[in-house]
């Protein structure tokens, strides 16, 4: 397909608009609450999140007589992701067992539930039980535009929290200690950020995924870190680089058959981290490289006249 | 001769749960639980490159590919860990999407004609093990057990011959090293040893219920045990009793096994967090509670010796001034004066407090000890 033919199906074909406007939602919202998992040190909590909200998803499905009203279904994954949240805190805060654990025990034992729940519904053959399936693997080919609606408002709803709340935010990433002593309730503060990326996380599962939403979710953040020192920077370049893999891989997907979307998008991510990783400013690994080399050349230059510098010139 | 099916699930999970423990202490202990993941994620890349490179599925072209990928998975972690510009989590998160990523786009693109169903491959259908049967002389036996019993010897036999090196690169690395025990070769005999359990037991009980094999039985031995050796053990034992367990859920409930096997380990761990004895929430809760009660009786010894032989003694020994003295609730200072009087440090004339000689000795040594 040409280009000039694919920008006129992005304008007027319903279904690409809407999957390319779903993915881009979805890259933005993950974009911006994965800057604050990275620093933080919970970039897993993607991953454990997402596979805890499988009993919830089905929880609400049996509670809601067989829907499949994709609002009911993201609150019943939200309840559920949000409670594993809060157990692997309970956990960590309160026992020996440190987070990686934690995030594993709930990753693997919500879904164990879930994926027994799903089992039961799926052998009670209730009709519209296929529905549940993209909430496992993702399938942003069946998105129209309720669930583009749903995703952004739900996006827009979490970032507006999320620059509300930003100078607090900022604080619990570099320096929760000092925020805690500034009289702020931090756990609360915690929380509070937990859940909002609980929410664009449910949002994102029916896109690209339980397996691969916690790429969605920091690869655009480990990207942006490599171009500023600056959050603010950080979490526009971040919705930028969720916003750009998002179409590109919801494009790629719709040009070439058998691509699905969700791995699309995530190798576009992969490509956009190595080559920010390679060339990011100051800390890309090539200008690191290049010193180096540059260092070595003037030291043999010099031979024993080579400069000496003491640390911390 | 063949084995019944119910027997057979059963032995399978319970290797796997054995090998899950014996490899799952040491990952829970290095604080690397969620490589378990990564690594069994990362298997759809090592299945189709493997199928694509030997265009089959057999048993053992499927481990060697799957392996080499477990391997790949731990070294590109580290590779992007150590270039400093993403922490070590960070590192994980990137590395196995990306992997399980390309492995699906090359099976849909490439190998579509095969048979790999990623749902099953995630949850895995134990269930249908005992119909997969290779002939061994006069049995014929699960090719799964078969697969699952050569993986656990090895990796009971790697434990137990490096038990020393494992143990002291896990609690003390840079002493490891420094003796030379060499802790690098010993981590990555580790990560090989995960990766090809993770094939085998991918194939026979799915990623998901490995990875709950791997981290959940030792994370609740980690809350029962003191020492390594009783925690791997303890850890088995829970896994196999969650195999067990769970397989009767399933049967009586007609869900998914591997499903019910993991809901039972979280059971499980639930059970341990809340009622162990020492590291449990509720002996937390009654150990902080203790301690509170002790250090107000103290407090209170204190504060009568403090003003002992004061002109204000009289209203600063009186029980009603206490609450406010002390700022303490009304009901809680009854139950601390209660213990004090128990404890024989003080006693009680109508409202007055007193020390007595034992109260008088132990609040002059907890000031010596405060000064």
């Amino acid at each position: 397909m040409e280009l000039g033919e694919l920008l006129r199906q992005l304008v007027f074909d319903y279904t690409l608009r809407t999957i390319v406007l779903g993915c881009a939602l979805l890259g933005i919202a993950n974009g911006a609450l994965g800057a604050f998992a990275l620093l933080r040190r919970q970039s897993l909590i993607g991953d454990s999140l997402s596979h805890a909200a499988l009993p919830g998803v089905c929880i609400a499905f049996l509670l809601a007589g067989e829907t499949k009203n994709p609002l009911i279904l993201l609150i019943g994954a939200a309840i559920s992701g949000w409670l594993g949240s809060v157990l692997a805190a309970v956990i960590t805060q309160n026992t020996r067992i440190k987070d990686d654990a934690a995030q594993g025990i709930v990753l693997a034992t919500f879904f164990g539930t879930g994926y027994v729940l799903l089992s039961l519904i799926q052998s009670s053959a209730g009709a519209g039980q296929a529905g549940l399936d993209k909430y496992l693997f993702g399938s942003a080919a069946s998105l129209i535009e309720r669930d583009v609606q749903t995703i952004a408002v739900l996006s827009i709803v979490a970032l507006s929290v999320l620059g509300w709340f930003y100078k607090e935010f900022k604080l619990l990433a570099f320096d929760g200690e000092f925020l805690a002593s500034l009289g702020f309730p931090r756990r609360r503060l915690e929380l509070l950020l937990t859940s909002l990326t609980v929410i664009v996380v449910v949002v994102g599962l029916q896109i690209v995924g339980v397996i691969l939403m916690v790429a969605m979710l920091i690869a655009p953040a480990a990207a942006a870190r490599q171009w500023t020192n600056r959050l603010s920077a950080m979490i526009g370049i971040s919705m930028f680089v969720g916003a750009a893999a998002g179409v590109i891989g919801a494009v790629v997907s719709a040009l070439e058959a058998n691509t699905p979307t969700g791995p699309a998008i995530v190798l576009a991510l992969t490509a956009m981290v190595i080559f920010s990783f390679a060339f990011g400013a100051e800390r890309g690994l090539v200008w690191n490289a290049l010193r180096a080399r540059r260092n070595r050349r003037t030291a043999l230059a010099h031979g024993s006249d080579a400069p000496v510098y003491a640390a911390g010139d | 001769m063949e084995l019944d099916s119910s027997l057979t699930i059963i032995l399978v999970c319970s290797l796997v749960a054995v090998s899950g423990a014996v490899l799952g202490t040491f990952l829970v202990l290095r604080r690397m639980a969620m490589l378990s993941d990564a690594i069994s994620h990362s298997i759809v890349f090592g299945i189709a490159a493997g199928f694509l490179v030997f265009r089959s599925l057999d048993t053992v072209p499927m481990l060697i590919s799957s392996g080499l990928t477990g391997l790949l998975t731990v070294m590109l972690t580290e590779l992007v860990f150590k270039t400093r510009l993403v922490k070590e989590d960070a590192a994980v998160g990137l590395v196995f999407p990306a992997l399980f990523s390309l492995g699906v786009v090359l099976i849909t693109r490439y190998a579509s004609d095969i048979h790999i169903d990623i749902d099953a491959a995630l949850v895995g259908e134990v269930i249908w093990t005992p119909f997969d049967t290779i002939t061994l002389g006069a049995w014929e036996i699960s090719r799964a057990l078969v697969t699952m019993a050569i993986l656990t010897t090895i990796n009971l036999a790697f434990i137990v011959i490096f038990y020393k090196e494992l143990k002291l690169a896990t609690f003390d690395a840079a002493l490891a090293a420094a003796l030379g025990f060499a802790p690098g070769i010993i981590h990555y005999a580790l990560m090989g040893l995960l990766s090809v359990t993770a094939v085998g037991a991918f194939d026979a009980v799915g990623a998901i219920l490995f990875i709950g094999f791997v981290i959940v039985p030792p994370a609740a031995a980690y809350l029962l045990t003191e020492r390594l050796s009783p925690m791997i053990v303890v850890a088995a034992i829970i896994g196999v009793v969650g195999s067990v367990v769970g397989y009767q859920i399933a049967l009586v409930i007609d869900a998914s096994v591997s499903g019910c096997m993991v809901m039972t380990l979280g059971a499980i761990f639930l059970l341990t967090l809340i009622f162990a004895p020492n590291r449990g929430l509720l002996a937390g809760w009654r150990r902080r509670r203790r301690q509170k009660w002790e250090f107000a009786v103290q407090l209170l010894t204190m504060h009568l010796l403090t003003h002992e032989g004061q002109p204000e003694e009289g209203i600063e020994s009186s029980v009603r001034a206490l609450p406010e003295h002390l700022n303490w609730g009304a009901d809680f200072t009854g139950q601390i004066v209660a213990r004090a009087r128990a404890s024989g440090w003080i006693a009680q004339d109508g409202d007055r407090l007193r020390l007595t000689d034992g109260g008088r000795a132990t609040a002059r040594s907890l000031r010596m000890g405060a000064a």
